[in-house]
């Protein structure tokens, strides 16, 4: 026992070396579970409060994009609430419907930290636990889908960014609705992987790709990007889509945050389906 | 040596907080992610215990792994950089450099012994860094691709750096 000791003591260096490794290792591999180990991310306190006072410096810089993209998506609003009123004009009967309650509500929120440059980028916003953000909740911008909410703390939150490889969003080619799997491609902050595609699909260059709200993160219809190219790899049966993101991730700045009010329902419901 | 001290916890904040909040968010092409931090590693005293030298290794690199949403990574990367540096600093410099407890800055290892040290370091520790991120050999090419490119990028802000500080 004694001589043990004296062996460890004699090569503390290379144990503790030893040691620190299997602690980095065993935080990497945890890496890989969706919810990732509580403390060492962004979305504690301190680390939330310094990312958000430097973006508030930041911001300065970027006023007038900002103001120029709410004023867009303002006048794409009118002219759908214009549409909206309209219907209604023509068919007053079209009451609102107290037992289909909208089942999707958005909180806005400002990001105060994101990536573009890793095989697995990571984005920080403003809003917590007490701004009802919980994990699963998807996160869009006026131009599209930004990622999925996996952290939160009372006052900020993280989640996976698209330009993340481990993300997957059930993506459709808007205009026949075949359905299939977006994924980054790791290579360029503005395109992205849509999988699954059978080739016996006719699809054009410049074809809208949208969530297909398969899931309950996303609701239906919101903008991913557009087809750049796509090939048939031979020997499969998929086509390889390249889509080009709508949303531009080296700019983000605001974004609104998804809450489905009827996520839970369905998720106890879809985990019966798995019991059986 | 407590104004030392006083040196050094500076040194790690602002290069903390140089790393986090610039050098993270340069975005070129996704090939090119320059990680200065390890200066703080490069700039220890020689005469430090190995016991400091492996923890403050680790303790920097979980602060950059904090902010940047990658547990571990940088932590393994750096220890491994702090184990090897001993090793590194006997292949550039001299027994009595080492053994004096030199601060092995350009001055103090003059210039081609320095520019040697921190090549080595910043191949060793990015070299981790990057497979580790990619976790795979998938990407083979790709990875070697950026290895390289952040390498290069590391070492001209590293001694660039190290130019403006002691240019006197």
């Amino acid at each position: 026992m004694r001589s043990l000791f004296r062996f460890l003591l004699r090569n503390y260096f290379v144990m503790m070396f030893l040691v620190l490794e299997a602690i980095s290792f065993s935080l990497i591999v945890s890496l890989n579970n969706y919810q990732r180990v509580a403390f060492v991310n962004s979305s504690n306190d301190i680390v939330g409060t310094l990312y958000e006072r430097f973006s508030h410096f930041d911001d300065y810089f970027s006023l007038s994009r900002t103001n120029a993209r709410l004023a867009a998506e303002n006048a794409s609003l009118h002219k759908q609430l214009e549409f909206r009123i309209r219907n209604q004009e023509k068919y007053p009967i079209n009451r609102p419907d107290t037992v289909d309650a909208p089942a999707y509500y958005f909180a806005s929120a400002k990001v105060i930290s994101n990536s573009v440059n890793k095989q697995f980028n990571y984005i920080s916003l403003n809003k917590g636990s007490r701004q009802g953000i919980r994990p699963d909740m998807g996160v869009i911008s006026a131009d599209g889908v930004v990622g999925v909410i996996t952290n939160v703390s009372p006052n900020y939150s993280t989640g996976l960014s698209l330009l993340n490889k481990r993300l997957s969003i059930p993506a459709k080619i808007n205009k026949n609705n075949y359905f299939g799997a977006l994924v980054w491609d790791g290579e360029h902050a503005n395109t992205a992987d849509l999988k699954e595609i059978p080739f016996h699909i006719i699809v054009n260059i410049g074809d809208t790709v949208v969530t297909s709200g398969y899931s309950s993160i996303f609701p239906e219809g919101i903008m991913i990007g557009t087809i750049k190219n796509f090939d048939v790899e031979s020997g499969t049966n998929f086509y390889n889509i390249k889509v080009e993101l709508s949303t531009n991730f080296r700019t983000l700045k605001y974004v609104e945050v998804v809450k489905n009010t009827k996520q839970d329902e369905l998720k106890r419901l879809e985990s019966n389906n798995v019991g059986e | 040596m407590i104004k030392d001290l006083g040196k050094y916890v500076i040194m790690f904040f602002v290069l903390v907080l140089v790393q986090v909040l610039i050098l993270n968010n340069i975005q070129f092409s996704g090939l090119v992610n320059p990680y200065i931090y390890i200066l703080f590693i490069l700039l220890l005293p020689f005469t430090i215990p190995g016991y400091f030298l492996l923890g403050i290794s680790f303790i920097l690199g979980i602060t950059i792994d904090i902010f940047g949403n990658t547990p571990g990574i940088h932590a393994g990367a750096t220890v491994l950089l702090g184990f090897l540096r001993p090793g590194i600093a006997q292949l550039v410099s001299s027994r009595e450099l080492i053994e004096k407890g030199t601060t092995p800055n350009m001055t103090q290892l003059g210039f081609a012994s320095f520019i040697k040290y921190t090549v080595i370091s910043v191949l060793i520790h990015h070299l981790f860094l990057f497979f580790a991120e990619a976790f795979s050999f998938a990407d083979f090419f790709e990875t070697l691709l950026r290895w390289i490119l952040s390498s290069v990028f590391s070492i001209i802000i590293i001694l660039g750096s190290q130019f403006i500080v002691f240019k006197n």
